[in-house]
């Protein structure tokens, strides 16, 4: 590929973006351990729930790993939306936003490239959980889930992208007084979702609400594999079926509200 | 037969709301020549500036770029032109080489590490190459700003307030240093400013703007004739305070 062809200049485009949010990351340990702080955080809570659980219930007893794989999952959601909000609001702070869209960047090369920092902020984060639940709760993620928890994972991660998008636009078209929508607004989903307990438990209107997600079929998926042993490919269908629906809608909201800023000239007025 | 010019206005309207910032603007750049863009506050002029940059959607009228319609062809324009504000940052955090390798993969250069040794060396960052951007001076983080609009050795640089906070003596580098680079490359440069002894050091062509038109253009010297006054800050209070040329005179 000759190195001024169209395809090898987005790429070197993509590639600032990423090199840009990575030396901010590289060069600050405390935003390194905040990535994986909270995630272990949660990953402890969870997995000394799972020891006092399993002498109580024979359910928590013959699938140990059903709190630790559904934390370490959720996270993966979360860090993956948050991943996204925040590496656009790092550019809001910066207002750096008129001199990334005055380059010859395109809106979707930078998407691409939030989306792959999103993924490295999600390894470090909820790989260092994972890795840490090892020696402290004897628990393996990929081992309990095997080779499914690719596929959940990547969904997961791609749900988290979506409303990430969204979240994005919102910021972009209301400016920072929307920013508190990238911390809160993914843990309306969370009950919906059916993270630690099944969808069946939830009121009607909410289950049919519920199968809308993709990670309610992902996380039943996991109790499906966990409990008992088996991979649900109905399921996985319906989790893709809907994180392609998802994803359309994240695209068309970032597309329709970067528009409608672009209008108003907010492009140039963001900061604090 | 002339050149096209590096930049084509026509009848450009831009309304927010009830408001009507840029109010059927005509405009012609001349390719090659510093052209300053004078008005006071309210007048237009950043409005225009971000309509041209392809920032802001305008409601009416026709641009073009370097030959190219904008905003529609701004992919193709993007890559050849540059600028400079203060009101728009490079991150804090990142180090002036950090910021420039950056840029200069964003501009697709062949060869990063040259470029940004030699505007290093010709902005006079070699020492601060290493340090955080948050660090440096006002005026050192001016250089580093047009060395990021220098990085891909544009065909149209706009910069909104180039001296803005900078001390007399920084402020004088940096004039000499546009003047120098844009002899050489022969480039056009667009420049708002409100540092009238800024404009008639370096412009050749003055615009000037009020409430969203363009109420008059000319060299520095046929202003300064014009108008009757012995400097472009007169001629500038006196488009601001409405008074006209035959008036003034």
């Amino acid at each position: 590929m000759s190195p001024t062809s169209p395809l090898a200049l987005s790429a070197r485009r993509i590639r600032a973006i990423f090199r840009r949010h990575a030396y901010l990351l590289l060069a600050s340990w405390p935003r390194l351990l905040e990535l994986v702080y909270w995630p272990a955080v949660q990953m402890l809570l969870w997995g000394y729930l799972t020891l006092f659980l399993q002498e109580q219930s024979g359910l928590v007893a013959r699938a140990g790993g059903l709190f630790l794989s559904a934390v370490l999952l959720w996270d993966t959601l979360f860090r993956g939306q948050l991943g996204v909000a925040i590496c656009f609001l790092e550019e809001m702070y910066a207002r750096h936003l008129g001199h990334l869209f005055v380059s010859p960047l395109r809106p979707w090369e930078l998407v691409v490239a939030i989306f792959a920092i999103s993924l490295m902020r999600v390894l470090i984060g909820v790989g260092g959980a994972a890795l840490l639940a090892v020696p402290i709760f004897a628990f393996s993620l990929p081992h309990a889930l095997g080779w499914a928890l690719l596929p959940f994972f990547a969904i997961l991660l791609a749900f988290g992208w979506a409303i990430g998008l969204v979240i994005v636009g919102l910021v972009l078209r209301l400016g920072l007084a929307a920013e508190n929508l990238a911390w809160g607004a993914i843990f309306l989903l969370q009950p919906i979702s059916g993270v630690y307990y099944p969808v069946e438990v939830l009121p009607e209107p909410l289950e049919a609400i519920a199968w809308c997600l993709p990670s309610a079929a992902v996380f039943e998926g996991m109790r499906a594999v966990l409990i008992e042993g088996r991979f649900d490919t109905g399921l996985l269908g319906q989790a893709l079926a809907t994180l392609a629906l998802w994803l359309a809608i994240g695209a068309a909201s970032f597309s329709a509200l970067f528009r409608a800023a672009r209008r108003r000239g907010l492009l140039l007025q963001v900061g604090e | 037969m002339t050149a096209e010019p590096a930049i084509r206005v026509e009848g450009l309207v831009k309304r927010f709301g009830t408001v009507e910032a840029v109010a059927g603007l005509d405009l012609d750049v001349p390719a090659g020549r510093i052209v300053a863009l004078l008005g006071p506050n309210g007048a237009g002029k950043t409005t225009t500036i971000a309509m041209l940059l392809g920032l802001l959607e305008p409601t009416a009228g026709r641009i073009r770029v370097l030959g190219r319609p904008m905003p529609e062809a701004r992919f193709e324009v993007l890559p050849r032109l540059n600028f400079s504000s203060p009101y728009v940052d490079l991150p804090l955090r990142l180090t002036v080489r950090q910021n420039l390798l950056v840029y200069a993969d964003l501009y697709g250069l062949a060869d990063p590490t040259g470029r940004i040794a030699e505007l290093a060396r010709t902005l006079e960052l070699e020492p601060l190459l290493d340090r955080p951007t948050g660090k440096l001076s006002a005026g050192q983080k001016t250089r580093l700003h047009l060395a990021k609009a220098l990085i891909n050795d544009p065909d149209l640089l706009l910069l909104d307030e180039p001296t803005a906070s900078l001390d007399p003596d920084s402020a004088d580098r940096l004039r000499t240093h546009l003047s120098r680079w844009q002899r050489a490359r022969g480039a056009t440069i667009l420049l708002a400013s409100h540092n009238m002894g800024e404009v008639e050091r370096l412009a050749d062509l003055v615009l000037l703007m009020k409430a969203g038109r363009l109420v008059d253009r000319g060299t520095p010297r046929e202003l300064l004739a014009r108008y009757g006054r012995r400097t472009l800050e007169e001629v500038f209070l006196d488009v601001a305070r409405d008074r006209r040329a035959a008036d003034a005179a």
